[in-house]
């Protein structure tokens, strides 16, 4: 197989690839948003520990 | 001995069930999108009339489906949470809507993507691709709406109502390129040809279907995760928070 005419895609390659790419991009932002959003909790979950602790101190 | 369901619901539970599923989810969601990716860029043959700008419609058509898909959900779960007064449908309510709203961005931008060659244009204001950005708005209003209220169980109940009016877009959406002569076209899978068989060929159709698992796996993947940081913020002035955050 030639690569540089599969990535050609007859001549559609830009609409292809863009479109696959623009896929991967919403399938990583995903993880990381749903990644970012836990810790933000969990720190969240620390700070009221540590003011649950210094309450009863 | 029936199943308890309600067992299952507390979110506590949820929270350690939902933990050992997430990494069976990821793995078969790896595995069906490399497969489905390879269908998708290798083995299905170009289309006849539009040859290989096809393969953007192994994107664009699941990330449609998902999009309202995961409305559905959204709604039902917003109304199990209303009528039940269940907690744990609340919280997947409110971590299923980022993600929908997502597929919704991928099916509009994928399929301006395909108009752009096939239809020569980015954009038009016909009712299939109209219902499908309001459906998008829809997402983003319910996280606003959400967003906007400090109390949890209101702005469950307020995203609730809000999603299930939002429901009636959901037909319009699908029935949208029957009810109105439109430039997109009609659904390929559900009409049948003379034969009796799917207006679609199994080469471009398996390739479609494995890439809708891959999608839907990774839709439970990534609503899992959301879900527990949902359930740890909700619950974050229990006892068993508590004691998860500092043995």
């Amino acid at each position: 197989m030639n690569w540089s005419q599969y990535l050609a895609m007859g001549g559609y390659g830009l609409y292809v690839w863009t479109s696959y790419a623009v896929a991967a991009l919403v399938l990583v932002y995903n993880l990381l948003s749903a990644r970012r959003r836990t810790r933000q909790v969990r720190k969240q979950l620390q700070e009221l520990a540590r003011l649950n602790r210094a309450g009863n101190e | 001995m029936p199943l308890n369901f309600h067992k299952y619901a507390s979110p506590k539970v949820f929270y350690t069930l939902a933990g050992q599923l997430i990494p069976w989810f990821a793995g078969a969601t790896v595995l069906v999108l490399g497969y489905g990716l390879y269908q998708s860029l290798f083995v299905a043959p170009p289309d006849y009339q539009q040859g290989e700008s096809v393969r953007i419609m192994f994107i664009h058509v699941p990330a449609a489906w998902m999009s309202m898909f995961v409305y559905m959900v959204l709604a039902g779960a917003g109304a199990i949470g209303l009528i039940w007064n269940m907690k744990l449908a609340e919280m997947a309510a409110t971590a299923a809507a980022p993600i929908g709203a997502s597929f919704t961005f991928l099916a509009l931008v994928t399929g301006s993507l395909w108009g752009k060659p096939m239809w020569g244009t980015w954009w038009v204001w016909d009712a299939r691709l109209t219902s499908e950005l309001i459906l998008f708005f829809l997402y983003v209003g319910f996280m606003a709406l959400q967003a906007a209220i400090d109390d949890p169980k209101r702005a469950a109940r307020a995203g609730a109502l809000f999603a299930l009016v939002g429901v009636v877009n959901i037909p319009v959406i699908h029935f949208s390129v029957q009810w109105w002569n439109t430039l997109h076209q009609p659904a390929s899978i559900s009409s049948i040809n003379k034969i009796g068989a799917p207006a679609i060929a199994p080469s471009i159709l398996i390739p479609l279907l494995i890439m809708a698992v891959a999608f839907m796996l990774f839709f439970a993947t990534v609503l899992l995760i959301r879900l527990r940081a949902e359930i740890l913020q909700r619950e974050r002035y229990t006892s068993w928070v508590a004691e998860l955050v500092n043995p």
